[in-house]
């Protein structure tokens, strides 16, 4: 009987192990198929096609395939930063509002459903930018193009709320009880102690969800397919519409020639959004990481 | 543990995404799925976005005719239908451009035969305004003119003051290969022209842009209106069946099914059926235009 459940007790262990090294060995080899159609690539003819090329233009099925990603990077950033500028205010504004200012009773509510504003499918959202939003925006505002860097922007920014406000949110009730009657003690106003206490101490946390909600933005994929309306222009208008290097490894790796020059460009910029968001969700995790350790310190 | 639960909505955001990408797409299978018809093999088609709503139709109608067989048809674009069927994972490829030479020899090099050409209805490409457009004509230069940004403003072709809004397709469309080719004269497009997943979303941007202006099958216009156009020195043509059908209308092209000489015979009958006067019938139905012999 021992030994039945000494050996059950292995094979679990086992099952355990395999399933855990799998996931590690997908990510590795996904990362080294990506690299390794990209390493081709890698020399000075096409790094001067990909970025020196006079004008800058994506063109990748014409008779001479232009094969520029200024363009492209452009739109990226430009629909980054737009939907940054709106999701961190608003995401570290409704943290700040939940933990220091909400009732009790309110804050059960906010926190969750705030959370299940990020399991709503990114095709919903562009299709709901695409759809309704741009309309809205034109009519507001007399936008040329219905679709652009505002309204893909934006549509970007609603996906980030709940990456911003779930993290700051937990960073903010993290900082210790003490700070907030120390502050209380010296007469500072609720809003006083929210804004200059409550807020640099959880500093930390802040920065992550911001560096965490970016490494989402460039990713992210389908809302700027259906809702920046992919046009490559190398424009800093955010008035104009915009391509993305995700959308457009999303709409173009369909019918490209393996092999190509454009075959190697997708997978370029592939490995551009795989390094770019490594790079921060790394960065978010270790200050995410490092900031938990400061607060258990202090609160021991 | 706060992160490993935005970590996980993100992913399920992902996988839902997927799976209502794929999923909500363009496919349709047959009414019922009897398990009887588990042991037959579906015949998958794939390929042009023009032609989907004409091959789902044809499909349903075969179905109901020929009561077990299973027809899934699948859009994507010509270039992703053809490249399938040279891979070999779908049976049958809807395009609404000709394959092309190196195309069909790697097609023939793969699937061990020839491949079969037919050619199943007459498509116009419409060139499409908004309603409220006042411009009623254009010539086939001037839309070029266009679509390449030499001409920016609607004043410049006759309308109003108004900035020109450009819609076109990606760049695996067959519509986008037959405007590159026969408008633009294999021009390049120009960069600030939008591109857009489908026929129907061009209408939909078309629609509800005032100074929009976009291509496509002339099946899917609805809400917008299709510009009157014009071949050099020729008077201005609106699209219709007769002007289709006589050759004046100058964007009127074919719309094709590829197909392997070995397929099985589940392929071939339903190529061979596409080509009756039943199933011709749907194609004016859906808005094509039949094949004049």
């Amino acid at each position: 009987m021992n030994r039945g459940r000494l050996l059950r007790n292995t094979a679990m262990t086992g099952v355990f192990s395999v399933a855990g090294w799998v996931a590690i060995v997908f990510i590795f080899l996904i990362f080294l198929f990506t690299f390794k159609e990209t390493v081709g690539v890698l020399n000075a003819h096409t790094m001067k096609a990909f970025f020196l090329a006079n004008p800058p233009v994506w063109q990748p099925t014409s008779d001479i395939p232009k094969l520029s990603l200024i363009p492209i990077i452009l739109g990226t950033l430009k629909a980054t930063v737009v939907g940054m500028l709106f999701a961190c205010p608003v995401g570290v504004c409704a943290a700040l509002f939940s933990s220091e200012f909400a009732p009790p009773r309110l804050r059960e509510v906010i926190k969750p459903v705030i959370e299940l504003l990020a399991g709503i499918p990114s095709v919903v959202m562009g299709f709901f930018a695409l759809i309704v939003l741009a309309t809205w925006l034109q009519d507001l505002f007399g936008f040329t193009y219905r679709l652009n860097a505002v309204n893909a922007g934006l549509a970007l920014g609603f996906a980030l709320v709940p990456i911003v406000y779930t993290i700051s949110e937990d960073g903010l009730s993290a900082v210790p009880r003490a700070y907030r009657e120390a502050s209380f003690a010296l007469g500072a106003t609720r809003f006083q102690t929210a804004w200059k206490v409550v807020l640099p101490a959880a500093a930390p946390a802040v920065f992550a969800s911001f560096v965490l909600a970016f490494g989402r933005a460039v990713g992210e994929t389908m809302i700027l397919l259906m809702a920046g309306g992919n046009a490559a222009i190398t424009s800093l208008s955010l008035l104009d519409p915009l391509r993305t290097l995700s959308a457009t490894i999303a709409a173009e790796m369909g019918e490209v020639v393996v092999g190509s020059e454009h075959y190697a460009a997708l997978f370029f910029m592939g490995t551009l959004l795989f390094v770019i968001t490594f790079v921060s969700n790394s960065m978010g995790q270790w200050v995410i990481a490092r900031m938990q350790q400061r607060l258990q310190g202090a609160t021991r | 543990m706060k992160l490993a639960r935005i970590v996980s909505a993100i992913v399920l955001t992902g996988s839902l995404a997927t799976l209502v990408a794929c999923g909500g797409g363009e496919q349709r299978e047959g009414a019922s799925s009897a398990a009887s018809r588990a042991n037959n093999k579906p015949l998958t088609i794939k390929g042009s976005d023009t032609m989907v709503i004409l091959g789902q139709r044809l499909a349903e109608e075969y179905m109901k005719a020929n009561q077990g067989t299973v027809v899934q048809v699948n859009g994507g674009g010509s270039g992703t239908g053809i490249a399938a069927l040279i891979n070999g994972t779908v049976d049958l490829a809807q395009s609404s451009r000709e394959m092309k030479e190196d195309e069909k020899a790697k097609a023939k090099q793969a699937r061990g035969s020839d491949i079969v050409e037919t050619p199943i209805a007459l498509d116009a490409l419409g060139v499409f305004v908004h309603s409220t457009n006042p411009v009623q004509t254009l010539t086939i230069a001037q839309v070029k003119d266009i679509y390449q940004g030499k001409v920016s403003n609607w004043n410049q072709v006759g309308g109003p003051d108004a900035p020109l809004v450009l819609y076109g397709r990606e760049s695996s469309s067959g519509t986008y290969d037959y405007f590159r080719e026969h408008v633009l004269e294999k021009g390049d497009f120009a960069p600030n022209v939008q591109t857009l997943q489908g026929t129907a979303a061009i209408i939909n941007a078309v629609g509800q842009d005032k100074n929009g202006i976009g291509y496509g099958g002339i099946a899917y216009a609805k809400e917008v209106r299709a510009i009157a156009i014009s071949a050099a020195d020729k008077q201005p043509v609106a699209p219709s069946e007769a002007t289709v059908a006589d050759g004046t209308y100058p964007l009127s092209r074919k719309l094709y099914f590829y197909y392997s000489a070995n397929a099985p015979e589940r392929v071939t009958k339903f190529a061979q059926w596409a080509l009756t006067p039943e199933a011709q019938a749907l194609v004016t139905k859906v808005g094509y235009f039949p094949l004049t012999k």
